[in-house]
């Protein structure tokens, strides 16, 4: 495959189709700037400030530029709230539909048949696989990212943390919490 | 089409085997591959939605033993071909042999950021008014068409409850072959578990699915 991508590569460059530099540009991108830390600020204002929990409850894609974070595969955005009684999890069984404003690109595991095939089915041993157990009458709700909605899973916040600031808070933040495969971590797991 | 992509309920595939501390990329070819590919389409021959039918076009043989980034090539060789920017000879030889088509704009280095910020919205201005409201009881049509749709099969002919109303949004089933954007308005339903699955389901389940009017019929 590494030899089929070059020729591509090579063959799109000569014609002038593409310009090699950008996909240098495209890669640093998504490398070191766009990735799950942003969601991670995200969850943390929403704990932190009822006003842009609520911003983000009824507009997340405005909630969510306002922060800095939009752009390609975040056009749509929705926040989705676990609590008490209810824990969400994010999946694409189509193809890969992932919110990359706030997350990046998509780990291997969601693009994948294993994944994309049980989440819908059978939650609960897909989230013990992630070393996740559920109390057995929280109910479960799965979003099927079928047309161009993007989901953010924003967790509950963990207990311990009164008082903590945005920083702080972010830390506790997990990618796979915020698609809905992890929860926040506990403060003395930091 | 009822092809390799729709996987929401299928069985057999194994753990889903999360990596600790997963890097972006596993190999050097992955970065070219998510590089060429957006900068392919960013020449604006073919929207997203005839990606994703190119991709789910694979024989099912060759999806599943593809990982994503190799769906992503190989669907990509099929678009450029099929709007004339390479031949199957080029793509063989790995080198150009002659002019191809002419794209619509290159993406160039000083230009990616603005246009990854900017992103690709697709949701249009609607002069109709929604045919369901949050509550409504809708079925799933029961339907399968041959080309491209986002309508899973796990949902089909099954009973939910819209619990959002949406903006419009391009339709892929027409967008993806070239028939137009023909917005429409597209619901979150969500359906119950024991709906989708019977008698064996979670019963604190729930799955939403976010569907397109047409896709839609009053229950």
């Amino acid at each position: 495959m590494a030899a089929r991508v070059r020729a591509l590569e090579t063959i799109l460059t000569q014609k002038g189709l593409i310009d090699p530099a950008a996909i240098d540009v495209i890669v640093d991108t998504y490398e070191t700037k766009v990735g799950p830390r942003n969601g991670a600020r995200v969850v943390a204002k929403a704990w932190s400030d009822p006003a842009f929990a609520d911003w983000l409850r009824r507009d997340a894609t405005a909630a969510i530029v306002s922060l800095g974070y939009g752009g390609r595969q975040g056009e749509h955005m929705q926040a989705v709230f676990n609590s008490s009684d209810t824990h969400n999890m994010v999946v694409c069984t189509l193809c890969s539909c992932y919110p990359w404003s706030v997350l990046g690109l998509p780990p291997v595991w969601y693009k994948a048949p294993p994944y994309r095939s049980r989440a819908v089915i059978d939650p609960r041993s897909v989230l013990a696989e992630f070393g996740v157990e559920l109390p057995a009458d929280k109910a479960v709700r799965v979003w099927d990212s079928t047309a161009e909605l993007r989901y953010l899973v924003i967790p509950e916040r963990p207990a311990g943390t009164e008082g903590w600031d945005e920083e702080r808070l972010a830390a506790l933040v997990t990618r796979d919490s915020m698609i809905g495969t992890g929860l926040a971590r506990e403060p003395e797991a930091t | 089409m009822n092809g390799p992509q729709d996987l929401g309920g299928q069985m057999g595939f194994g753990p889903v085997a999360p990596e600790k501390d997963e890097p972006y990329f596993h190999a050097e070819w992955e970065k070219r591959a998510l590089g060429v590919t957006l900068c392919a389409g960013a020449m604006g021959a073919w929207s997203l939605d005839e990606s994703r039918h190119a991709r789910e076009s694979l024989h099912p043989a060759d999806y599943y033993a593809s990982s994503y980034y190799e769906i992503w090539i190989k669907a990509l060789e099929t678009l450029l071909m099929r709007h004339g920017f390479v031949d199957r000879a080029e793509l063989h030889d790995g080198e150009m042999h002659g002019v191809g088509a002419t794209p619509k704009r290159v993406l160039k280095a000083a230009d990616v950021p603005a246009v990854l910020a900017r992103g690709g919205p697709c949701d249009r201005p609607l002069a109709t008014q929604p045919k369901f409201a949050a509550g409504d009881r809708v079925r799933a049509r029961n339907m399968h068409p041959v080309g491209h749709t986002r309508l899973p099969r796990y949902v089909r002919g099954r009973v939910g409850v819209v619990e959002a109303v949406r903006d419009g949004f391009v339709l892929p089933d027409t967008n993806a072959h070239g028939r137009g954007e023909n917005p429409e308005r597209v619901y979150t339903v969500v359906f119950q578990g024991r709906e989708l699955w019977g008698e064996g389901s979670d019963p604190t389940l729930s799955v939403s699915v976010d569907a397109w009017e047409n896709y839609l019929e009053p229950a």
